[in-house]
């Protein structure tokens, strides 16, 4: 059980299984499948409203997706959290701003670099989740095993776009 | 607002999740990116298994009628080029909206600041596009959200196939030495 504890990581199949049952639970206590990225969309009215000002919370999707604090906000913020205590466990927490990686590039070893690719990579990810309709957790993950068809057209469209641009640029 | 006790169940489902994101390496940049130059499948190996996990389990839960599903809608227009914008993005930033979380959670300042801030600027531009386009958005939606009604078939006739699919998948992942 310690080494379990304190292991930097676990098999895959074992940690596919438990976010499997971490699903069925968040069904069963809060009715909701597990997604993150509508969280971001709501956020991103209170950053709008400093350059548009306050008309944006008029408009459409936000009248849809309101800039509230709501059980998914809780969701992403509970992410942070497990994660830091999984890496303080396990001895893995370090603040990096380029990542360690053998995959080298100018996209992720220049600090310059880095920025760029961590801010345009986002702006595309933001927007790809907001027309698909959600991401790799709410699409990939619980979409799927609903055996939703927007679902699973997603997810395979996030793997064959993520590998094209993968072999492209690293 | 939704009540305290609401947000306490979403705060502890995400500490779980995660927890399990960490343990499981996909919060590691390096993880991420081996995925989709197909050196890595860590990401596959959890997002399969969680599915056939997931499925089996809430299908029998929905029908003993103790739990609602909630397929998502879509439409060819919005999954696919949503889909491949995505995954360009998920390259260039080595981290999905999930997993970032998870990133910034082990010290990654890259995730914190440059990355946390696209993903919420991209989501403003797609509210901005959706201002003046959400009637050409929306048009198409598919008629049903499932693949067993797509098929006009029992669910279990889906599930059941699938999973033993994506297990030989994963059989044959391993055998390959992946």
């Amino acid at each position: 059980m310690n080494q379990l504890i304190f292991a930097s990581s676990w098999s895959p199949y074992l940690v596919g299984t438990l976010i499997g049952i971490l699903s069925w639970l968040s069904f069963l206590i809060s009715k909701k499948p597990l997604g993150t990225s509508t969280t971001y969309a709501r956020a991103s009215a209170r950053l709008g409203a400093l350059f548009v000002g306050d008309d944006i919370f008029e408009w459409k999707y936000y009248q849809q997706y309101k800039p509230v604090l709501e059980w998914q906000t809780m969701l992403v913020i509970g992410i942070v959290i497990g994660s830091f205590i999984s890496a303080l466990l396990s001895g893995d927490f370090n603040l990096t701003f380029t990542p360690v990686t053998e995959f080298e590039s100018i996209l992720n070893q220049n600090i310059l670099g880095r920025i760029f690719s961590a801010f345009a990579g986002g702006i595309l990810l933001g927007f790809g989740a907001r027309l698909a309709g959600g991401c790799t957790s709410g699409h990939g993950i619980s979409g799927a095993f609903q055996l939703s068809i927007a679902s699973w057209i997603s997810l395979i469209a996030f793997f064959v776009g993520g590998a094209a641009a993968a072999f492209l640029i690293l | 607002m939704e009540s305290k006790t609401r947000l306490m169940k979403g705060l502890g489902t995400g500490i779980i999740f995660g927890f399990l994101l960490h343990r499981g390496g996909v919060t590691d940049y390096n993880v991420l990116v081996g995925q989709l130059l197909l050196e890595d499948f860590t990401v596959a190996k959890i997002i399969l298994t969680a599915i056939v996990v997931g499925m089996i389990g809430v299908h029998l839960l929905s029908d003993k009628n103790i739990i609602e599903l909630k397929p998502k809608s879509g439409s060819l227009r919005r999954t696919i080029p949503g889909g491949l914008i995505f995954g360009a993005g998920f390259a260039l930033l080595g981290y999905c909206p999930g997993t970032i979380a998870g990133a910034i959670g082990h010290g990654s300042i890259d995730a914190l600041i440059p990355g946390l801030l696209g993903i919420i600027t991209g989501s403003f531009f797609f509210a901005a596009y959706y201002e003046k386009y959400s009637e050409s958005i929306n048009k198409n939606n598919f008629k049903v959200n499932t693949l067993p009604e797509l098929f006009k078939l029992n669910h279990w006739k889906v599930i059941i196939p699938l999973s033993a699919l994506i297990i030989i998948f994963l059989v044959w992942l391993e055998g390959m030495g992946f």
